[in-house]
């Protein structure tokens, strides 16, 4: 019981992780800025997410594949923001400075 | 629980596809595509356990890997893609 409880917060909290990632990469004006949300909230959503199914699976496989599919994000999704955010700068697309602009602003 | 879970990352789905569809420079389609995959495993997790199906998780866990590799293969092109395009500028355009 106390353990369906705590799933049910932790899935709803990494529903809302999860969607204000998304808003954030939908609103943000500058890429870089979209990338922080989207990695930062994406992260955080997916061990929410991933906790509060665990916490549904009891001990059995789906478990230990559930931590391997945790284990395998948390390599590759840093891994991938810095592989974007290294290209994008190599190619020379300078972060937005200053707030004059407005571009998305509104 | 699992349905709240589900639709907002279907939601979150959709923004990402809009980011993909109206995004200014290239990289930012490549953002969304990668968090649009991300999701998908996301979903594939949920989805296993609201419909009482194990095995979806076998192609999360697939999912995950062709996605990684897929953002850094593409990121590889588009990186030789703007040398290979700089180079010819240069040297075309300014004997």
């Amino acid at each position: 019981m106390i353990v369906d409880v705590f799933s049910m917060l932790l899935l709803i909290g990494g529903g809302a992780f999860v969607f204000i990632g998304g808003l954030g990469a939908l609103r943000m004006p500058d890429f870089y800025t979209r990338l922080h949300a989207a990695s930062l909230t994406d992260s955080m959503g997916m061990i929410l997410v991933l906790s509060g199914v665990v916490l549904q699976a009891g001990f059995s496989l789906a478990t230990l594949k559930l931590l391997v599919i945790f284990v395998f994000l948390m390599l590759t999704s840093p891994t991938a923001t810095y592989a974007l955010a290294n290209a994008a700068h190599l190619a020379g697309l300078a972060p937005r400075l200053g707030g004059s602009d407005d571009t998305g602003a509104e | 629980m699992f349905y709240a879970a589900a639709i907002a990352i279907l939601i979150t789905m959709a923004l990402a596809l809009a980011r993909a569809l109206l995004g200014p420079t290239v990289y930012d389609r490549v953002l969304a595509v990668n968090m649009f995959g991300t999701k998908t495993v996301l979903l594939l997790t949920v989805v296993a356990f609201l419909y009482g199906r194990p095995d979806f998780l076998d192609l999360a866990l697939t999912y995950a890997l062709i996605n990684f590799i897929g953002v850094l293969a593409v990121l590889e092109f588009i990186q030789n893609h703007g040398l290979r395009q700089r180079g010819q500028d240069t040297g075309g355009g300014r004997p």
